[in-house]
């Protein structure tokens, strides 16, 4: 498998504060990785990072081409969709102009047109509600909504920023399963950070830990769930 | 009765140019939450370029679409040259940078064109509108052109891949760069646009002032007073706002004893201090609630 996105010794600041210190990992095209890790081990900086909307040193390739001192829209449109944690949805805006937006650095309109009824097919929710202003959503749909507004893209990678935050279990499975979905049917390969590390290491085939800005453990996911040891050590269950 | 309708009618049309102005403002406050103080100078230096181009033989509406382009780069420039720089600056420093643009502008049009007042042409004419003795035919023309240019702006943003990238960077800027919008160039964009309507408000309401450098003072107190009315966060607002103030400055001046022309300007802030104290997000505003 080839690797796609590949990140060498990345280190992070918000202002004085380092928040990744020296940082590597890789994903492979078409895998489900996940990054797991407590609260401030920075794991979303580092989502943030890929992106370019926090300061950092290191290298980052997509595909082979450094990813470094890209504006965050310019790397958007190299086929990256983040879905930001707190889902970074346009309230005010009606859930069809969300869809749209999703796919606004896309040129086919008839292409546009039909990813949005596919949207809608993966999640119905979404086509009942599409006149609806997104603020108005409930936390599940707006999440569903950031998934969908982040595949309209046609992302080759999404990266999603604790997908499951809010939700209530079994909305969470639900979402869970229709990433799995997309991941193996559209063949979009998926970063995901969690802290419902059961969870994602149930939907992953890849796993990094992190631990204080530093990776700590890698592997395979289904390994790092059945290693007792690290699941008590680092992931609390 | 008939004095009735005649105020009314002149105030809706003379409310059209504060809509515009007050389209203006909201549309840079949406952009880069201030308000621009120099909007009424940037108008009136569109409403000069114009007139200079008719002093040169150009006609009228030539004239009118020369300006409006020339309007709608300058707006860019003067984003790009001095707003974009200050983007993460205080607040007081964007103020003081408006003040500064305010001045030099008003004081460049008067090192040009002096301070004299100067007569200013009218495309529609100023003879009663249909035979009718309510309204005149610049009147007429003042809110035909402003509900044309309302319609093209609603179609814009509602319609255009453009216009709802622009409301997405005004609303959300994070994630409209995360969706891969260059929020930066909407924000000039938006600037290029509020000069623009800004010279439209000018060049319309220039034959009923009369042309001079400080012509648009109280138009936009006018416009300020409308955005304040209609909520600085609603261009719809923004627009009903104008159509109100323009009718109710009428109206007091008519019919509240001792007011006259004279003492309109104070009713406009009068206005804008009782929207601020009784609603502060004015008719159509989003209540802006945080989380403390």
């Amino acid at each position: 498998m080839t690797t796609l996105l590949n990140v060498k010794d990345l280190r992070a600041y918000y202002g004085q504060v380092q928040a990744l210190h020296g940082l590597s990992f890789s994903l492979s095209e078409g895998s489900l990785t996940t990054l797991l890790g407590a609260n401030g081990a920075g794991k979303t900086t580092t989502l943030r990072a890929i992106c370019n909307m926090v300061r950092s040193t290191g290298g980052i390739e997509f595909d082979g081409k450094p990813l470094n001192n890209r504006s965050t829209e310019s790397i958007v449109r190299f086929g990256i969709a983040h879905v930001p944690q707190g889902r970074g949805t346009f309230t005010t805006m009606t859930v069809e102009e969300n869809l749209q937006l999703g796919a606004i650095t896309r040129k086919d309109s008839a292409g546009i047109v039909s990813d949005i009824e596919r949207m809608y097919a993966h999640f119905p929710v979404l086509k009942q509600r599409h006149t609806q202003q997104a603020g108005t959503l409930s936390g599940g749909e707006q999440q569903m909504l950031a998934v969908a507004r982040a595949l309209m893209l046609r992302p080759r990678l999404m990266l999603l920023d604790e997908p499951s935050f809010g939700l209530a279990p079994l909305v969470v499975r639900d979402l869970f399963g229709i990433l799995g979905k997309i991941n193996r049917e559209d063949k979009v390969s998926i970063l995901v950070v969690e802290q419902n590390a059961q969870l994602a290491l149930e939907l992953a085939d890849q796993a990094y830990v992190i631990e204080t800005g530093r990776i700590v453990m890698s592997g395979n996911a289904k390994d790092i769930a059945n290693n007792e040891e690290i699941r008590k050590s680092y992931l609390g269950y | 009765m008939e004095l009735f309708t005649n105020q009314v009618l002149a105030g809706i049309a003379t409310g059209a140019i504060y809509a515009c102005m007050a389209l203006a403002v909201v549309m840079i406050y949406q952009a880069i939450d201030h308000l621009n103080f120099a909007q009424g100078e940037m108008a009136m230096f569109s409403t000069f370029i114009s007139w200079q181009l008719m002093q040169w033989g150009i006609p009228y509406w030539a004239a009118f679409v020369i300006t409006l382009a020339l309007s709608f780069v300058g707006g860019i420039a003067i984003e790009r040259i001095l707003f974009k720089p200050l983007a993460k600056a205080p607040v007081l420093t964007n103020v003081a940078g408006f003040i500064a643009l305010f001045a030099i502008i008003n004081s460049s049009a008067g090192l040009i064109w002096d301070f004299t007042i100067k007569q200013y042409p009218t495309p529609f004419g100023s003879s009663p509108f249909l035979g009718s003795q309510l309204i005149s035919t610049h009147q007429a023309g003042m809110i035909g052109v402003t509900v044309l240019l309302l319609l093209g702006l609603y179609f814009f943003f509602q319609y255009t891949k453009i216009g709802l990238a622009m409301r997405a960077a005004a609303s959300v800027p994070e994630s409209a760069r995360l969706v891969g919008i260059n929020t930066s160039w909407m924000i000039a964009l938006g600037w290029g646009m509020a000069s623009a309507i800004g010279a439209i408000a000018g060049m319309l309401i220039a034959p009923v002032v009369f042309l001079e450098p400080n012509m648009m003072g109280g138009v936009l107190i006018y416009g300020f007073a409308a955005a304040v009315l209609g909520g600085l966060t609603s261009p719809f607002g923004a627009v009903v706002g104008g159509f109100l103030v323009g009718v109710f400055e009428n109206l007091a001046g008519t019919y509240i004893p001792g007011v006259g022309n004279e003492l309109k300007l104070p009713i406009a802030l009068a206005l804008i201090i009782s929207v601020l104290v009784v609603k502060p997000a004015g008719l159509f505003g989003r209540q802006i609630v945080k989380r403390v």
